[in-house]
């Protein structure tokens, strides 16, 4: 018992000063997925950081950023919801479609919104049903789209054998039923092939796929499991270009350990690469250079860490569009939900923050919390050590998707008891 | 002074036999008791519940169960964590095929499924000890997850193949789902866990207790004096099934809300409840308490003074808060190879002499 009256006091004298704009951070910055977890955390942090320093926050008032280590682990991800939600948390996002999972009931029953960009339960996307879980801008099944298509438009599809190679989890099991589909629609045939957490021995997977020579492969994986994947396609001289990775097996970690092998391999991503915009001088200047980076402040630029940023300018954005909604400064996580679902990014935006053409222009509305699913391929020059884009935003094919969202929603619908509409 | 016999005057066999014979020791149980079930409920919070007392509570059943297993009965088994899983699985099935049954029916009955799988992969223990065991046990881990992962009827054909728990509820109380209040589902664990406290202790008090514990002091003399093995062996593995199966209904149903297998599942689960039961100390109810108290207090309590009140980076007191229980572990096993349970049993016999220990 002395060790709960010492963690009370723990507790205590970790609660914060109100009045802050509270966005915490799930990060995992330690275990098999840190490689990716990390630039992600840092992205997320500095940005807010940025909008502190050179802003003083957001529309006057500070962001207060809680970091918090889940490990990506399920239970710990439920230890550091239930720690900061008591802080007047805005926005989780966790960045585990594991941990997405356990919090959608969570957070519906304590109206705080969530929001699982490009990852999380796809049918979220009906938000008449999932009515505090976003995943704008895309989804995993568009993913998996986006992939065939890529695909298609590199040749006939029909006859072709296509190996999907995904952590066996919800996360890399999420695409399959979509993948099934497009088989079906386009006459592909379809093998799948799981790899247990944490991935680091995929030995027996590559040489399944050396066996059965599929003309393509498609991955769904992250962390380590993203690094082994490449390096073992490039031990069994898998043609690189015929490999192409979901948005989350397209970091720099994941293919700089292959070297010059892994030069050509394709990976999905739902916004623009390279540090190549105006707001990267303001985070040198506010936050690099004034020594504020969190983490070791090594990643800017990277895949992973442009998402985090992505991930916090979308949360500050939604803010800002609840500030103006409700007309106060200091929201509740309600009035943040609002601001979620009246989000509208375009073109004009983007350029005012800095970031001209970053990500795809879209609307969040009461029945649509999935964005419009743009996506674009990017390829890995492994001489330059640097993504780009080879194709532009793509839609993906809705005509299988959306009724797949609607099956899958309608039964957590039933399966919850929770009646269909908006709020 | 405080803990001793001289006074303590029994006039019949109950009495003379009863769990607690020291009026002390039997003061303190009921002071728990107590406390655990009229002081708690009242100031429990989310926090409380979710990162403290449901995970311990649950933590401490399945102690339990493998306590039976490994410390009374010498079966070492590394596949608690798919031993849960069943429990999981089996209250899912239940929950969402009878959905107007009371969960204190639902959580037993997983229980009982367990119980038979498990009995099932205790069969090799006739045959083979020891390391061999343990490799066998390692078997139905890897089966087990394997299975509920390639079965969808398991997991009613989800996309995901994730399992969530929809809502239940005992009397009109809610005690499954996100709209769960934090003292239901304390007193849900608190309810179970009490139970199988009382009925271990009192399985290994008597006959079935003495025939595992001659098993696994040595197990040709015990067969010699008339214990027949394979009723014994067998028994606790189905005993241990029991308890393991309602801590992982529970740690779905309840702790969790949604689960998947390998994720929440897997060797390290296993891995953790062994590690729980060994610094608890093998063979005692109270170090299967200890030891989950342990293993899941600590790092919560580790993150939240380097986090909480030193405000320390999160990488680095993720890994320090691995070194210090790591380290922990070490010093425990070395100092008390016995775990915390001979520890405390130290104790007592000290206090028993306070202060005239000559």
């Amino acid at each position: 018992m002395k060790l709960t009256t010492l963690a009370v006091a723990a507790v205590m004298a970790a609660s914060p000063v109100m009045a802050d704009l509270v966005f915490p951070s799930l990060s995992y910055r330690t275990g098999p997925y840190a490689a990716n977890g990390i630039p992600f955390a840092d992205g997320y942090e500095d940005y807010f950081t940025l909008l502190n320093e050179r802003d003083g926050g957001i529309g006057g008032v500070p962001a207060k950023v809680i970091e918090c280590e889940t490990g990506y682990n399920t239970e710990k991800g439920v230890e550091c919801y239930e720690a900061t939600k008591g802080e007047g948390a805005l926005i989780y996002q966790p960045l585990s479609t594991g941990i997405t999972y356990q919090l959608i009931p969570k957070v519906t029953a304590d109206g705080i919104p969530l929001h699982t960009m490009g990852y999380g339960r796809t049918s979220a996307k009906n938000g008449e049903i999932f009515s505090n879980v976003f995943n704008y801008p895309a989804n995993y099944w568009d993913g998996a789209s986006h992939a065939v298509n890529h695909i298609m438009s590199q040749g006939d599809i029909s006859g072709k054998k296509i190996a999907l190679v995904y952590h066996n989890s919800a996360y890399g099991k999420e695409p399959i039923r979509t993948l099934e589909e497009l088989s079906k629609k386009h006459g592909f045939e379809l093998m799948l092939v799981p790899v247990d957490h944490p991935g680091q021995e995929q030995k027996s997977q590559w040489l399944q796929i050396r066996q059965q020579k599929p003309d393509n492969v498609i991955m769904y994986g992250w962390g380590v499991m993203n690094q082994v994947a490449i390096q073992e396609a490039a031990n069994i001289r898998y043609p690189m270009e015929n490999f192409i990775g979901i948005w989350w097996s397209g970091s720099e970690n994941d293919v700089l350990p292959a070297g010059d092998r892994a030069n050509g391999y394709k990976a999905l991503t739902f916004h623009n690469l390279g540090d190549d915009y105006p707001l990267y001088a303001d985070l040198r200047k506010y936050v690099v250079d004034a020594g504020k980076a969190a983490g070791a402040g090594d990643q800017l630029g990277t895949a992973l860490y442009n998402r985090g940023m992505y991930a916090a300018m979308l949360a500050a954005e939604a803010a800002k569009t609840a500030q103006e909604l409700s007309g106060e400064k200091n929201l509740t996580p309600a009035m943040m939900r609002d601001g979620m679902e009246a989000l509208e990014m375009t073109e004009a935006k983007m350029a005012e923050i800095g970031l001209p053409g970053f990500g795809p222009e879209f609307k969040v509305s009461c029945q649509n919390h999935g964005g419009n699913g743009l996506g674009a391929v990017a390829q890995w020059d492994a001489a330059a050590k640097k993504w780009s884009l080879i194709t532009g935003y793509e839609g993906s094919d809705q005509d299988v998707i959306q009724p797949l969202i609607d099956e899958d929603s309608a039964a957590f619908a039933a399966e919850a008891g929770i009646e269909a509409g908006c709020k | 002074m405080f803990y001793r016999e001289a006074g303590d005057f029994k006039v019949s066999y109950p009495e003379d036999s009863q769990t607690f014979p020291i009026k002390f020791d039997r003061y303190r149980y009921y002071l728990v008791l107590a406390v655990a079930y009229l002081v708690i409920p009242f100031f429990i919070n989310d926090y409380w519940a979710n990162a403290v007392f449901v995970p311990f509570l649950i933590y401490a059943t399945a102690a339990i169960g493998l306590n039976i297993l490994t410390g009374y009965c010498g079966q070492v088994s590394l596949g608690t964590g798919a031993f849960m899983a069943v429990g999981a699985y089996a209250v899912y099935k239940l929950m969402t095929a009878f959905p107007e049954v009371s969960m204190l029916i639902h959580v037993p009955l997983a229980g009982l499924v367990t119980a038979g799988v498990v009995t099932i992969f205790g069969l090799p223990s006739l045959r083979i000890k020891g390391f061999y065991l343990a490799v066998a046990t390692l078997a139905a881990q890897f089966f087990l997850v394997w299975l509920f992962n390639k079965v969808p009827w398991f997991y009613n054909y989800s996309a995901s193949g994730q399992i969530s728990s929809p809502e239940r509820s005992v009397f009109g109380i809610i005690v499954t789902g996100p709209n769960t209040e934090a003292w239901a589902k304390y007193m849900i664990c608190l309810i179970f866990v009490t139970l199988a406290a009382l009925i271990a202790r009192n399985l290994t008090r008597g006959s079935i207790g003495r025939k595992w514990m001659a098993i696994r002091d040595m197990d040709i003399a015990a067969e010699i004096i008339g214990v027949n093995p394979m009723m014994a062996k067998l028994t606790a593995f189905a005993v241990s099934g029991f308890f393991i199966g309602i801590a992982g209904a529970l740690f779905f149903s309840v702790y969790l809300g949604a689960a998947e297998v390998g994720e929440s599942f897997g060797i390290d689960k296993s891995f953790l409840v062994l590690f729980m039961v060994i610094i608890g100390g093998l063979g005692s109810i109270f170090g299967s308490f200890a030891g989950a108290a342990f293993m899941v207090l600590l790092p919560v309590f580790l993150k939240n003074v380097f986090v909480g009140m030193l405000g320390w980076p999160t990488d680095l007191a993720a890994h320090l808060q691995f070194i210090v229980s790591g380290g922990l572990i070490i010093v425990f096993l070395i100092l008390e190879p016995h775990g915390l349970a001979q520890l405390w049993r130290v104790a007592k016999e000290k206090l028993r002499l306070w202060p005239f220990p000559h």
